[in-house]
């Protein structure tokens, strides 16, 4: 089976984000760079998937030099080949421009499925692998808690609110994960992996080799972008219930100040 | 020109969904700003009888795609019909909730008409007849405002639970318009669906949530939790050290890779506040902790908190909820 894995590369979750100067960008240095979480679930998924099947999951992404350490990670899991787009031509790309290019380099690759994260846990965008299926034409199923697939059909369970759903498609299809660490429990990369990943093929290409051109996926074509941005709201730390009460008058003290001063209950 | 603001209701079982009223209400008020029409599309099997609802929340004309094939959510029928009805409504503007099938509806709509979309939205401001609309970043961390390239189309799903939705008027009718579509053939295909019929309220939409971590010690401990939910009328959710050990499924977990919840009371038991915690509901509005360590961080963003062992303080705390209800 021919899988691809659509991979980002995104800020450790537990990272520290000042805004730059410019006041819409985010300073880099000194950030701890990770697979986005979900997308690291899908590259557990397609491993799985060729531990069935057979057949090479190519990792693709988009980004500067620095992404590629996130590839070498997914190709020292297990992945076979990967494919990085940097072109500075996709600095201020949307999401719909990048998409566009994703697309273009799945269907150079033509696999029999494409794999992601239903969002990034950086931008959180929320539209790479729906936009991508609109864009190749193929059939979507979001939010994958579980995939089987028999080499022709995929099914998937997902979640709505208030329940789940049963899903599936005929192959090719885009699938995105949703479930948590827990469901996916992606795998390390072995010593002997990272070894290997060294060795492992890592193309590096430009939009013209994808046969795109700045103007339909580039900055100038960007239909949205963010103009800026602002700390959140600061929380402060509000009272602490204690005093000389017992359990009960902790509980009383609470639920009197649910109900009068913050009015919740 | 455009002549409109578009509204895409979710409609399941009956009804629609709450966010639904929100985003209408929402659009009535940029329609207003902008000093044009506001359009509803109400989509799914037996949604004409509830379409009329969307006047109520000021929508002047709704476009009606009622088909026994769109009983379920399917983005290979929903996003070309739809697509459809907006060519037609020639909107400046589109708001669909930020559920999770708006969410994947949004992305596809987009992608089809070329527009720039902005998931997630908390805010929406209008400025010299601009738009702009403000999300969530990095888990919270930051906020992120955007704006639209001139004459792009602008397209926002908005978070549910926080825009504030119109008081009904049963009074105000909207023009109802039943759209006759072609459904088109699909290739994926809904094999089932395992609804939770116990009346719980989802995470997402819930007013009161109680939470519990890995300070439960075990599974059957969070019965303490559902108790108290009951009482208070609250969904439960957890964090993921609670989830990872297997003592909650992976839906209720609450954070950065969990649900984005946005309650008006979170309760964290047991719960430290990781950042990656914290990005799933630092902005509920208020915040109790409950938490036998002092110097947990999760005390430094609760409004309310309680120094005290979880086992002794929530069945407590039941109680006097208990006495409190009952004497309102
Ligand atoms: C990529 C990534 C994504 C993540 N995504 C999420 C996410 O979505 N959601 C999430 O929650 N976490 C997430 N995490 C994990 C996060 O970093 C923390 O590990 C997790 O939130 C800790 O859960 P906890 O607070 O329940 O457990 P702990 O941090 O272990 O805290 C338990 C707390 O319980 C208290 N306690 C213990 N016993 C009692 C008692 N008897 N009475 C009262 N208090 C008691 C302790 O004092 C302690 O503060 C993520 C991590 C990573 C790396």
């Amino acid at each position: 089976m021919n899988i691809v894995v659509l991979l980002k590369q995104t800020p450790d979750t537990e990272s520290v984000i000042r805004i730059a100067d410019d006041g819409k960008s985010i300073v880099t240095t000194d950030l701890k760079w990770i697979i986005n979480p979900y997308d690291e679930f899908a590259v557990e998924a397609a491993l799985r998937l060729k531990e069935k099947h057979g057949g090479t999951v190519t990792i693709v992404s988009w980004g500067p030099q620095r992404v590629v350490e996130s590839i070498r990670t997914a190709l020292a899991m297990g992945a076979d080949k990967g494919v990085l787009i940097d072109d500075s031509a996709l600095d201020e790309s949307d999401s719909l421009g990048i998409a566009k290019v994703l697309a273009a380099a799945v269907k150079q690759l033509n696999p029999d499925i494409v794999l992601c994260g239903h969002r990034a846990v950086d931008y959180d965008h929320n539209q790479r692998g729906p936009m991508v299926a609109e864009l190749l034409g193929w059939p979507h199923l979001p939010l994958a808690l579980s995939m089987e697939c028999d080499g022709q059909t995929v099914k998937i369970e997902r979640p709505v609110e208030g329940g789940k759903m049963i899903l599936s498609s005929p192959l090719p299809v885009v699938v995105t994960m949703g479930g948590s660490h827990a469901v996916w429990n992606p795998r390390y990369a072995s010593l002997p992996g990272i070894m290997k990943a060294k060795k492992k093929p890592l193309e590096v290409k430009k939009l013209a080799d994808l046969g795109l051109s700045p103007d339909e996926c580039g900055g100038s074509a960007a239909k949205i972008r963010l103009v800026e941005l602002q700390r959140p709201p600061e929380r402060k730390a509000g009272k602490i219930i204690n005093g000389n009460l017992d359990t009960e008058g902790k509980a009383r003290e609470l639920v009197r100040l649910l109900h009068e001063e913050a009015g919740v209950i | 020109m455009a002549e409109s603001v578009c509204i895409v209701a979710e409609y399941r079982d009956g009804n629609f969904r709450k966010v639904s009223f929100e985003i209408a209400s929402e659009g009535r008020r940029i329609a207003d700003a902008l000093g044009l029409k506001l359009y509803g599309i109400a989509v799914g099997s037996g949604v004409t009888a509830v379409a009329p609802k969307l006047g109520h929340y000021g929508a002047d004309k709704v476009f009606v795609i009622d088909n026994p094939a769109l009983e379920h959510y399917n983005a290979e029928t929903y996003a070309p019909v739809i697509a459809d009805v907006i060519k037609d409504a020639q909107p400046a503007v589109v708001l669909l909730p930020a559920s999770m099938n708006g969410k994947d509806l949004a992305a596809r709509l987009a992608a089809r008409l070329e527009a720039g979309l902005a998931q997630d939205s908390t805010e929406i401001a209008i400025s010299d007849g601009k738009i702009k609309a403000k999300r969530p970043l990095f888990g919270g961390k930051c906020l992120g405002w955007y704006e639209w390239a001139d004459g792009a189309l602008v397209m926002i799903s908005c978070r549910p639970n926080v825009m504030s939705c119109l008081t009904p008027d049963e009074g105000k009718q909207a023009e109802i318009v039943s759209v006759n579509a072609t459904i088109p053939a699909v290739k994926s295909q809904v094999l089932g669906a395992e609804m939770d019929t116990s009346g719980k309220v989802e995470l997402t939409e819930a007013d009161i949530i109680v939470s519990g971590g890995r300070g439960m010690k075990a599974a059957e401990n969070f019965a303490i939790l559902e108790e108290l939910a009951k009482v208070l009328g609250a969904a439960v959710g957890a964090s993921r050290a609670a989830v990872d050990a297997g003592w909650r499924p992976h839906s209720d977990q609450v954070g950065q890779t969990g649900k984005v919840v946005t309650p008006n009371l979170y309760i964290a038991v047991g719960i430290s506040g990781a950042i990656q915690h914290l990005a799933g509901m630092g902005s509920s509005k208020y915040i109790v902790a409950v938490n036998k360590d002092p110097d947990a961080p999760i005390f430094s963003k609760a409004d309310y908190g309680i120094v005290e062992d979880l086992f002794k303080f929530i069945p407590a705390f039941t109680e006097e909820v208990k006495k409190y209800k009952s004497t309102c």
